[in-house]
């Protein structure tokens, strides 16, 4: 049954997203909540998390500010956090908008993208030092790619599209 | 009045991170003074009519290849009428710079073209009949270019870029851009920290393998390997380079397990430590700095330049150009690409620079009268060839500072 809605989506397109919200909610949910060991979990065995900025995006450059394939390279990051980098402590405090689908456009393997269903979605990231210093850290959009895996909905690509070429400090914690 | 400590360069007084006088001396003696000043590589005004706009401490400046003369000019980014800034945007390309204020014009050799009602409206106003528009053209900065990098300066008497750094930077620079490049990344890192202290950072090859805790554990740098670091004449700029597998640990305080970086770590993927030879001198890593504020890096087989720009007493912007060569293979790229998560603001070896400086510049606004100790190899600022556990380069840029600064 194909139920159209007010914005021609589908209950199916409605309910994926909802799905899709809840896994962003939730993996931004464990980074606020200094759960990081949970992180990689909410991505796929074989995923691509990547950060960059728009700038870098509109001139096609390789490199952004991270660029990790596969859980591993998560799980190394969070080893870093924990036990090799030094810096001020702080924590994040993401929010997100509502996840909205990826204007049509052929990606390096369109087919997969249009049938894994690529996903935009909005944030907000404040910055809460240990001192108390409260600041708007990053403003972006997460440019997704679900798939379905071991019985869940998981992140295949995430690249965090930051706005601004400008980053404070540094980036540590992962967006 | 401020006196430099009877130690000399073996001390360097906390205010010098503080002291609003000093920092407004350095605009004026620093960088609107004798230094020649990056102000952008050249591939970003490859064509007639590019543009990129940037700043030599807090004068805002625009680099332009006039398309007439086919040679870079860099301007004052002021209109002359009222100061409004010519151009807003980062990169461009312009047939004139148009004042959006008052519609003045420019040619883009500087020379003000037109003058909206210059004879007023219908007869009426205007500007007087004796004001002469060829007087009043951008102000125009002497540049020089050395392979990929273009200077400016305010300066009329300063030598060449080349003689003012002198030979062995120059034989470094001609090193890293020895073939064509071309930019793969870049971004602005906000640096809560006076600028001098991460002008400090980038010299001090003591603290890299202390501070920085991957480079130890994964044998990437340690100062027991083979390197030296090398100090250019005036003092403040300086090639520090090691090449990575000439050592191990055995009988260094690396050994005897005491020091934090020596923690035992193991990364799952070793997909970011691949490597190749990227240069047959064997050099793996060659950090150099050009004063006051350029630092050029090849660590393993991430490259880049990167230019502060001082913002007020308490905050530097640190902008990066990340760059690879034209011919590299689509492996070396990737290679390039894995490693970039070592470097940078999120930089798995060196993240810790980005707040360090602040960790220093928090505790010195109120304790003017102490400074801080650099002894380390001595006190001199002469070449470490033996050592890089050395403060030489350090010593080297204060020594040039306090020379600019009649300090």
């Amino acid at each position: 049954m194909s139920m159209a809605t007010t914005m021609g989506y589908t209950t199916a397109d409605r309910e994926f997203l909802l799905a899709a919200g809840q896994t962003c909610t939730d993996c931004a949910g464990a980074i606020d909540d200094d759960n990081l060991e949970a992180w990689p979990d909410y991505f796929s065995e074989d995923c691509l998390y990547r950060v960059e900025t728009r700038e870098g995006r509109a001139n096609g450059w390789q490199i952004g500010l991270m660029h990790c394939e596969g859980r591993g390279m998560l799980r190394d990051r969070v080893l870093a956090i924990r036990h090799g980098n030094v810096f001020d402590p702080h924590t994040y405090r993401h929010v997100l908008s509502m996840p909205r689908f990826a204007p049509a456009a052929p990606g390096s393997d369109g087919t997969e993208i249009a049938s894994a269903r690529r996903v935009l979605t909005s944030f907000n990231v404040t910055r809460v030092m240990q001192t108390g210093e409260t600041t708007l850290f990053a403003v972006g959009t997460y440019d997704d790619v679900f798939v379905e895996a071991e019985g869940r909905l998981l992140i295949r690509s995430r690249t965090v599209v930051l706005d601004s070429r400008n980053l404070d400090t540094l980036l540590v914690i992962p967006l | 009045m401020f006196r430099w400590p009877d130690e000399g360069l073996a001390r360097v007084p906390f205010r010098v991170y503080n002291d609003p006088q000093i920092a407004e001396a350095e605009q004026k003696l620093l960088f609107q003074g004798e230094t020649w000043n990056l102000v952008c590589l050249d591939l970003e005004v490859a064509e007639p009519g590019q543009y990129r706009t940037n700043w030599i401490g807090e004068t805002p400046v625009i680099v332009v290849r006039d398309p007439v003369a086919d040679r870079i000019r860099v301007f004052v980014n002021r209109c002359v009428h009222r100061g409004s800034m010519l151009c807003l945007e980062r990169h461009g390309k312009a047939e004139n710079f148009t004042c959006m204020y008052h519609n003045w014009v420019y040619s883009l050799d500087g020379k003000l073209q037109s003058i909206a009602f210059k004879r007023g409206v219908r007869g009426q106003g205007g500007m007087p009949a004796d004001f002469d528009i060829t007087k009043h053209g951008l102000r125009e900065l002497r540049v020089d270019t050395i392979r990929n990098l273009v200077f400016a300066t305010f300066s009329d008497q300063l030598p060449p870029v080349a003689e003012w750094f002198g030979p062995r930077m120059v034989w470094s620079l001609e090193r890293f851009f020895h073939k064509p490049i071309r930019l793969i990344g870049g971004y602005t890192q906000v640096l809560p920290n006076n600028w001098k202290l991460y002008a400090e950072n980038v010299r001090d090859s003591y603290h890299a393998s202390l501070l920085h805790t991957f480079f130890a554990t994964f044998g990437l740098n340690r100062l027991s390997m083979d390197g030296a670091v090398e100090v250019n004449e005036a003092g403040g700029s300086h090639l520090s380079w090691s090449k990575m597998a000439t050592d191990d640990a055995e009988g260094t305080d690396y050994a005897s397990g005491g020091l934090r970086s020596m923690r035992d770590l193991a990364i799952e993927d070793r997909r970011l430590l691949k490597t190749w030879p990227e240069f047959p001198d064997g050099i793996t890593h060659m950090i150099q700095t050009l004063f006051p504020n350029v630092f050029l890096q090849q660590i393993q087989n991430t490259l880049a330049v990167r230019l502060l720009v001082p913002r007020g007493l308490d905050r530097c912007d640190l902008q990066w150009w990340v760059f690879a060569y034209e011919d590299d293979t689509p492996e070396q790229l990737r290679m390039r690409l894995m490693q970039s998560n070592l470097v940078g603001p999120a930089g798995l070896v060196s993240l810790e620079d980005g707040f360090i400086g602040n960790a220093v510049q928090r505790t010195t606004r109120g304790d003017q009268g102490h400074g801080a100790i650099v002894e380390m190899g001595g006190h001199g600022v002469g070449t470490e060839r033996q050592s890089r556990v050395s403060e030489a380069a350090v010593r080297g840029f204060w020594q040039q500072w306090r020379g600019l600064m009649g300090l």
